[in-house]
């Protein structure tokens, strides 16, 4: 069995199952991409949670080789490598408040290039599987990096510049998992409306616990890809 | 709308471990005491006519371009909504990204023997479940009175909390809302100082 490829342009939104044991790649098809991904588990009811995932990790972003863990403790997929060494997780996807600074756009008007928020693309993806904004979760924004100060309030804003054309992140699913994502722009992007495309890649991958980065990270990583193990025996 | 016609209409003590559903009329404050100090209040927020536009921690981060919660905090729906503001706070700042403890998670963190432990999830769900919260609507919460650092490096720190005995924080409702509150019992680290301990609430409005 051999994998696919499939280009998403910018402003756009994909979901798609994505069985337990495949190595999901993402390839930013221009600079400064921002992928927001959500992720649902086997029964679609339990879900991508990020403040469990960077508490039990220790981490204020996603990198390699993280765990993403669900609502249920249960590891969802891992983070096998990046090109980028921080991923977005603190800032959400984009509304469509956010896209009011450029001119009124509609499929009338723009045919396939209207404008539209990377929550309207997922929650259109969600009601394809029966799902609505009610499951809407944090997500990831793939190849955004967001700058955090040492201060008080913990300031932070968006920097861009850092992701370029050919960076990519590869996953390895941990269950039977549901990709929702939307290329549209990241909320705190103040540049000309141009969102970046997406490649995405999925193969099958290969579960290798014994010398595997995932598994050896923390006790925590290790943890929850031991849960998500049980429900596979 | 003077604060002066206000009455005191909520003044209760949730205990460690239990929890509460206020309905808060807009206009309305609600107060959480932390009475004997560095403990986590795991907090809420739905829109009382729709729950679905419930509180949302990243876009309140993002939107105001910090962390931390504090007065002046706007929090906001997933819908971009107010739901209310901070409007006093002698503790001084709030975590919102950490997350609520489940038994799942301590498991995770702490190992497989914290697994029957109680948990603020549970919490949730038992006294969400009269008006229809249950496991889709649950969002990610606040936690009031806890201190979750984050730097400009990347790292993330639960440390011993920067409040203490009889700090408060106040919420003003900016439309009628819901609080789902779990006084959290987390015993494996140190937002609750190791020692869960009761909390206050009290509520002003007509």
């Amino acid at each position: 069995m051999s994998g696919y490829s499939h280009e998403i342009p910018g402003g756009a939104a994909w979901s798609a199952p994505v069985r337990t044991g495949r190595e999901i790649t993402l390839t930013a098809l221009g600079a400064d991409a921002s992928v927001s991904v959500l992720l649902f588990g086997a029964d679609r009811l339990d879900r991508l949670n990020v403040p469990d995932t960077l508490k039990a990790q220790l981490s204020a972003c996603v990198r390699a080789p993280m765990v993403l863990m669900s609502d249920r403790g249960l590891a969802l997929a891992s983070v096998v490598s990046s090109s980028l060494e921080w991923h977005d997780a603190l800032t959400g996807f984009g509304h469509d408040v956010h896209l009011e600074r450029f001119a009124p756009s509609s499929y009338a008007t723009d045919r396939n290039d209207w404008r539209r928020s990377a929550r309207t693309g997922l929650v259109s993806e969600l009601t394809k599987h029966g799902l609505s904004e009610a499951d809407l979760h944090g997500c990831v924004n793939f190849f955004a990096r967001v700058g955090i100060t040492d201060d008080d309030r913990g300031t932070l804003g968006l920097l861009t510049g850092i992701a370029r054309e050919g960076d990519t992140v590869t996953l390895r699913t941990e269950q039977d998992v549901l990709l929702v994502l939307a290329t549209g722009p990241h909320p705190l992007d103040t540049s000309d409306y141009a969102p970046a495309g997406v490649r995405v890649e999925v193969a099958v991958g290969s579960m290798t616990p014994a010398d595997d980065a995932s598994w050896g990270f923390r006790d925590e990583s290790a943890r929850a890809l031991e849960q998500a193990r049980r429900v596979l025996v | 709308m003077s604060t002066l016609l206000q009455t005191t209409a909520l003044d209760t003590v949730v205990e460690a471990g239990d929890g509460a559903l206020i309905a808060v009329p807009a206009g309305g404050r609600l107060r959480i005491v932390d009475t004997h100090g560095n403990q986590a209040v795991d907090t809420l927020l739905y829109d009382a006519n729709d729950i679905d536009n419930r509180y949302s921690a990243f876009d309140t981060v993002r939107e105001q371009g910090a962390v931390y919660l504090t007065t002046g905090s706007r929090l906001l729906s997933t819908r971009l909504d107010e739901l209310a503001v901070i409007t006093d706070d002698t503790c001084g700042r709030h975590d919102t990204i950490g997350g609520a403890c489940s038994q799942e998670s301590n498991v995770i963190r702490y190992g497989e023997h914290t697994r029957h432990q109680h948990a603020c999830r549970q919490t949730f769900l038992v006294y969400g479940e009269p008006v229809g919260i249950g496991q889709r609507q649950l969002g990610h919460n606040i936690n009031f009175f806890m201190n979750v650092p984050v730097d400009s490096t990347g790292n993330l720190h639960f440390e011993d909390g920067v409040s203490a005995p009889g700090k408060h924080v106040e919420l003003t409702a900016s439309r009628d809302i819901l609080v789902l509150i779990s006084n959290c019992p987390q015993l494996n680290n140190p937002c609750n100082g190791w020692n869960p301990t009761a909390v206050q609430l009290l509520g002003w409005w007509e």
